[in-house]
């Protein structure tokens, strides 16, 4: 029998794979045809936890994935070609005057969404951000309060059982993290010692991997493969933290299950298409949640275009796909005559969020962090080879491997209707309409960024990293093209993630970001999902759903 | 690398792939005898095989990816699917070495195949073959990256390059700057980095 996961549906007959032993199953309720109250379009840090909050308060749920069902212990490999199978590839074509890479940069495909293959980095919006129009004059307000987001904050960091420091530098008092902070590698010690040197606070990164035992997740073993996939379950990604809990709530989870397009009657959703088992079927539901991520997201809705809704779903602001945002992700990188060894432990266990937190002294508007990466070899010779470097050139520089160390920025971008996700006449292997992805840097931007860079390099410099270079064009994360607001005019979704057109359609997932704050937004998904979910119980209560 | 292949660092998954990573041969039928040795002299040029080391596979996982039209999740507006990208730009190499030297460009003297590959990079190109293929986004985009890929996915180069290589279901314990867990390959390069004095063996 096939049993690869990538070509034949695990979660079936009543059970699904448990991620935590090998060949292992968990019992799965199955709603079949029947009408459910939610069908999430993505199992990720955004549709994954809802799927659980939801299922936990009741309702009944299905949550379909386009990718497979791994189970960790026995699906993945050291190894970061084979791993690009956690990676979202179908063919997207990239445009603008920055071209973005996606793929094992950028996007997943998997039950458990990109957190199977995140880094893990944990961080908190800063306050003043979600109000970043009225208190720091750029951007849009969101809908959200910081203080109630901050609740959030603390149940997702609690369930994921975050590493972090016993007290952090920067913001609000916050309770101390569940779990204590990882020892540093080299990269870290490096981080730490050059932002003590310029004067500036640096903190253990809070991260989502365990430093002790949690129930059947061990601790981090610091083998430093997490962006190719943990393949010990220290990792706490949405596939083992808020996805077995769902299962035992009575969600169901349907695997490479490809929606295309969602039905909608009457001004209301009815349900979705969906391709599974080579052929396209039909689930009614009372509601449906996009949850695909800020190109998938805006890409179906755009796909679901009818007579009724000719400009796609959600669409009468016309910002559906506009406003997509990604962070910078420039580094700077150079040598020691120590040896590094920076494929060692989980990469970002130290960061310095000064300059999110201070604004003076800055010719442009946002924050941004850094942290010290560690790139595996593949991912590192794509770097080091785009300075021009080949044959004899580059085999040389790779040796030096070991003598590497860098800062790493994740640097706030501004929204700008120009950067946007449309759709092109060419087709995928679904026969769907393929989205094309326009991005381009403003003066904002290349402001950040020479700032950025000047400071990483000058923090390189006092720790005795020489022969330093700087990588000026990478990117990271998606946010934006489907973002929350406070009127249906200027956004596509309220405070609620429910849309203003269609009152039986939510988007939960990174694409209802106003603006994109300069850190990694994977805690904030899931802090609002949370909040989403606790606010359709009330609105269910109340018979406002 | 490969001595360490029966040890706790690596798991049953990963010697697997590595077995069959370090087995493949060159697919055939997926290029035209031309293509395929401007493409074994571009591998040559680009990521060239060290004589002390066990051969690679290079070669044979590009010719696979082309072969499968494998995509990455991001494609420039102006180049084509990655199988169509790969033939077009290697008969457009072709193209380039007859144009400048009248020759096969797998038949060209290492410096002169340098030459055609570095007018590539820097979009200095003649052929016409180039009208509609941007030489220097080719490079950037398509050849680089995956020739790239596909070098260090090969254990011969982690061992080249000092890295301690696959590491499951034992990680790694001593984190510090210059320690070294026993399971880690000792700095096998004793040449001194450049522009440094010769310091640091340990
Ligand atoms: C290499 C890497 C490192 C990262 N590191 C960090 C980090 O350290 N910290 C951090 O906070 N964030 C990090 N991120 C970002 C983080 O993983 C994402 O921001 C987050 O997972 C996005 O959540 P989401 O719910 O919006 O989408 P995802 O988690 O991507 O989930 C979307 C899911 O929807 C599925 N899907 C899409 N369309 C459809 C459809 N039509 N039908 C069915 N299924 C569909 C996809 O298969 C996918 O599984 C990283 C990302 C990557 C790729
Ligand atoms: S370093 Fe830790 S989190 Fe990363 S892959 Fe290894 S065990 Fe998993």
């Amino acid at each position: 029998m096939n049993d690869n996961p990538q070509e034949r549906p695990r979660a079936l007959n009543g059970k699904a794979p448990d991620v935590f032993t090998r060949g292992g199953w968990v019992p799965m309720r199955e709603y079949g045809e029947e009408e459910v109250d939610f069908v999430i379009v993505g199992t990720g840090a955004g549709g994954g936890t809802l799927a659980c909050k939801l299922a936990e308060a009741g309702f009944s749920v299905i949550a379909m994935d386009a990718g497979a069902y791994w189970r960790p212990l026995e699906d993945f490999a050291s190894d970061e070609h084979h791993q690009s199978k956690l990676y979202w590839t179908d063919e997207r074509i990239v445009d603008g005057a920055d071209p973005i890479h996606l793929g094992a940069n950028n996007s997943g495909k998997a039950v458990g969404g990109s957190t199977v293959h995140y880094m893990m980095v944990s961080l908190r919006f800063r306050p003043e951000w979600f109000k970043s129009r009225s208190k720091l004059g750029y951007g849009v307000d969101w809908p959200l309060d910081w203080r109630e987001m901050w609740r959030y904050y603390r149940e997702v960091e609690q369930t994921l059982s975050i590493s972090g420091p016993v007290r952090y530098p920067w913001g609000p008092k916050r309770p101390r993290y569940p779990y204590r902070a990882h020892p540093l590698n080299a990269p870290a010690r490096y981080l730490a010692r050059g932002a003590e040197k310029l004067g500036i606070a640096w903190a253990e990164t809070p991260i989502a991997t365990l430093s002790a035992p949690r129930g059947k997740a061990p601790p981090c073993v610091y083998r430093g493969f997490c962006a190719a996939g943990c393949s010990t379950n220290a990792k706490q990604s949405v596939l083992n933290t808020w996805l077995p809990r769902a299962l035992a709530a009575g969600a169901e989870i349907r695997d490479l299950a490809m929606v295309g397009r969602i039905e909608t009657t009457n001004g209301r959703v009815t349900g979705v298409h969906y391709h599974r088992g080579n052929e396209w079927r039909f689930q009614k539901a009372r509601n449906v949640v996009v949850a695909g991520y800020a190109i998938e997201t805006p890409r179906l809705l755009l796909n679901s275009a009818s007579c009724e809704f000719p400009d796609g779903l959600a669409n009468s602001s016309g910002l559906v796909g506009k406003n997509l945002m990604v962070h910078l992700n420039q580094s700077v990188y150079g040598y020691s005559q120590d040896e590094i060894r920076s494929y060692k432990a989980p990469p970002s266990l130290a960061l310095t969020e000064h300059w999110n937190y201070e604004d003076a002294g800055k010719d442009y508007h946002g924050g941004w962090c850094y942290m010290a990466p560690g790139p595996l070899p593949a991912d590192w010779a794509r770097t080091v080879s785009q300075r021009g470097l080949w044959g004899r050139e580059l085999l040389d520089e790779m040796t030096r491997y070991n003598h590497a160390a860098g800062l790493k920025m994740v640097g706030e971008v501004l929204p700008g209707e120009r950067n946007r996700v449309t759709l092109v006449d060419e087709t995928d292997q679904y026969g769907l309409a393929i989205p094309q992805v326009t991005f381009s840097f403003g003066d904002n931007e290349h402001a950040m960024i020479e700032h950025a860079l000047d400071f990483m390099d000058r923090a390189l410099e006092v720790v005795g990293v020489t022969q330093r270079w700087r990588n000026e064009s990478e990117t990271a994360h998606l946010m934006g093209t489907a973002r929350m607001g406070h009127d249906r005019a200027t956004s596509v979704v309220d405070a609620d993630c429910r849309s203003w057109d269609i009152p039986n359609l939510w988007i939960c997932d990174g694409s209802v970001f106003p603006t994109s704050g300069g850190v990694n937004p994977s805690l904030t998904i899931q802090a609002i999902a949370c909040r989403t979910s606790d606010r359709i119980a009330e609105l269910a209560s109340r018979r406002e759903l | 690398m490969l001595a360490k292949r029966d040890t706790p660092s690596w798991n049953e998954q990963t010697r697997e792939v590595v077995d069959r990573r370090l087995a493949l041969a060159v697919a055939e039928g997926v290029l035209s005898d031309t293509q395929l040795a401007t493409l074994r002299a571009i591998t040559t040029r680009v990521c060239p095989d060290s004589p002390e080391r066990p051969a690679t596979t290079t070669l044979a996982m590009v010719v696979r990816k082309i072969g499968k039209d494998e995509g990455d999740g991001h494609r420039l507006d102006c180049l084509p699917r990655t199988a169509e990208c790969w033939r077009r730009g290697l008969d457009a190499i072709e193209a380039e070495a007859r144009l400048r030297f009248d020759r096969d460009f797998a038949e060209l003297e290492p410096d002169n195949a340098n030459k055609v590959l570095g007018m590539v990079e820097h979009g200095e190109v003649c052929a016409e073959l180039w009208e509609d293929l941007p030489s220097e986004l080719f490079w950037k985009w398509r050849l680089l990256p995956d020739l790239a890929s596909a070098h260090w996915a090969q254990p011969s180069l982690w061992s080249a390059m000092g890295f301690g290589g696959p590491a499951s279901p034992r990680g790694y314990v001593r984190l510090g700057e210059n320690r070294r867990d026993p399971w880690e390959a000792v700095e096998e390069s004793r040449r001194p980095l450049r522009g440094w004095p010769q310091h640091h063996e340990r």
